[in-house]
Parts: structure tokens; C-alpha cells; sequence
């Protein structure tokens, strides 16, 4: 089934709320081998000029790769999920993400296209808080590699 | 606290030291958990040669999240970063053995912006591959 590029410029709903825990992040700068203290102890962050623990630059991807992981999942899309892998990855930063944040991710894809055998989708994902705050934007380039092209 | 990087004694041109990071399949394991990513070519050796690949290899974000301690280590705030995008341009492979791999990350300081940001071009090497391209980071400086 080929990739559809009606898909193109679709935004999906936003995800379900999800809530930044100081746990999360500690484990998270665990298993990326970071060992700052401003992603574990309180004191520290406050020390450094944040309100609470902030979280690692790349942890937004465990909201958002959640996000525009379901949009690109999506059966109507065409998607062979296992020929896909990771091509680019931004973020822009309003700010860090901190625990006690309560964030929804809300995925569009903004374009699909075919570089030779390859089907190059570009999502681009808005981490905000329940009160509407960006705190990030997360833009990726997924790839799916020598699936049967778009239609 | 670290010390922190000023604006005003950033050159443009200037080279950040060199830093290798460690990667072994326990990191991909502990990343697996951690990020909730558990595709099977982050450590399943069997499923990861089926599909091509030479061995089990790393989430490219693991690869991300490394530079991205390159970064804020040198500047000192991990929450100073604006902006941070790259390629993932081949991956970092993963052997079954107590060393693993390891990641060299080289950092150029590139321009100065407004808004006393500071612009770094990066680039990763695993096993002689460049593992990152295009690969830039906006840091915000006191």
C-alpha cells in the first residue's frame, strides 16, 4: 500500500495531559548517563535559576514521539512502520521542561514526499501546557526506506 | 554548580574540547525503558541482522541526547539551549561485548546572534562513521 499524501498538512487531536514527574526525569538523566543535579534535586535547580527540577533537552521526545508516532501510525496513512527509521530531529525551546508540568502534544504532518526509493515525512509537534503555554516544538523527519512510494 | 560560559568571552571560530561517550547495550536497554521506545534493533541482535543492519544499534536519540549533554556541559546550564536539530546520518552499532561503542562529539563555535545566543556546529563519530550531520545548537549565555 503506498504512503497517501492526502496526509499532507493533516493535524491530529492533541494528546492526553501528561505530567512531568521529578521521577521521570531523574531516570530519563539515568539512562542517558547525565549526572547533573539540576535534573534530580530540587535545591540544585533552584540554585541554577529554575522553579523545580527541569528536564534533559531531549526528554520532550517521550511526549511528543508518543504524539506524532500515533499520527504516523495511522492505517489510512500507508505507513509500513517497520521499514521506518529516524532521519532528523529539532526542537525549539520556549524554555525547559520542569517537573510539575502537565503537557499535551499536538502533531501535524507537514509534508510527505519521495526522495528515490525513500518516502521522507516531516511532523512538526507542539509541546503545551493544559494552560496553553508552548514550551517546545519538536520537528521530525521520519523515513520510511524502500517502501512502494506515494499515491 | 559548573561555571558558566559567557556571552562575552565566546569567539566565533573557537573549538570545544573533544568528549567521547560511552554506549553499551545496557544503555539501550535502560534508554529503551526511559524513553519508551523499545523497537526490537535497539536490542534484539537476531531482528537487527534480519532487517540489515550489522548489529544492534543505538536510538538515535540516545545519540542526540549525548551531544546535547556536550553542549550544556559546556555551557554549564542544561536548560540553556534554544534550539537543537540534527541528522541522523548512520548509525551507531552496538556489539554484545563489555566496551560497547562510543560516540566522539566536536563542537565549533559558529556565529554569535542577538539575544546573547551562541551558535555551535557539531559533529558525532562512532567507529570512524559520522553518526550526526547538520547537526547545530542554539545555547542562550549570561
Amino acid at each position: 500500500m503506498p504512503v497517501n499524501k492526502d496526509f499532507a498538512g493533516r493535524t491530529f487531536p492533541a494528546t492526553k495531559p501528561y505530567e512531568v514527574s521529578r521521577v521521570k526525569i531523574a531516570e530519563f538523566a539515568d539512562a542517558i548517563g547525565d549526572p547533573s543535579p539540576v535534573f534530580r534535586d530540587r535545591d540544585a535547580a533552584v540554585a541554577a535559576g529554575y522553579p523545580d527540577v527541569i528536564a534533559p533537552p531531549t526528554f520532550p521526545i517521550v511526549v511528543t514521539m508518543a504524539s506524532s508516532g500515533s499520527a504516523v501510525a495511522d492505517p489510512a496513512l500507508g505507513i509500513n512502520y517497520a521499514l521506518v527509521v529516524h532521519g532528523e530531529q529539532r526542537f525549539e525551546y520556549t524554555r525547559p521542561l520542569r517537573a510539575g508540568d502537565v503537557v499535551t502534544a499536538q502533531s501535524t504532518i507537514e509534508s510527505i514526499r519521495e526522495v528515490g526509493s525513500n518516502v521522507l515525512m516531516n511532523t512538526r509537534t507542539e509541546l503545551r501546557t493544559v494552560a496553553g503555554e508552548l514550551v517546545c516544538t519538536a520537528f521530525s523527519i521520519i523515513v520510511e526506506r524502500g517502501g512502494v512510494g506515494v499515491a | 554548580m559548573t561555571a558558566r560560559v559567557k556571552y562575552a568571552d565566546v569567539e566565533v571560530g573557537s573549538e570545544l574540547p573533544a568528549v567521547s561517550f560511552p554506549v553499551t547495550r545496557l544503555s539501550l536497554v535502560r534508554y529503551c525503558g526511559a524513553s519508551g521506545d523499545f523497537n526490537v534493533i535497539h536490542w534484539n541482535e537476531r531482528i537487527a541482522k534480519s532487517v540489515g543492519l550489522p548489529d544492534v544499534i543505538a536510538h538515535g536519540m540516545f545519540t542526540m541526547a549525548q551531544a546535547a549533554r556536550y553542549i550544556t556541559d559546556w555551557t554549564g546550564d542544561p536548560g540553556s539551549m534554544t534550539e537543537f536539530g540534527v541528522r541522523f546520518s548512520a548509525p551507531v552499532v552496538v556489539p554484545d561485548d563489555d566496551t560497547g561503542a562510543s560516540i566522539e562529539v566536536t563542537g565549533t563555535v559558529e556565529e554569535k546572534l542577538d539575544g546573547d545566543r551562541v551558535v555551535v556546529a557539531l559533529t558525532a563519530r562512532s567507529a570512524g562513521a559520522k553518526v550526526l550531520t547538520r547537526a547545530r545548537a542554539v545555547v542562550r549565555l549570561p
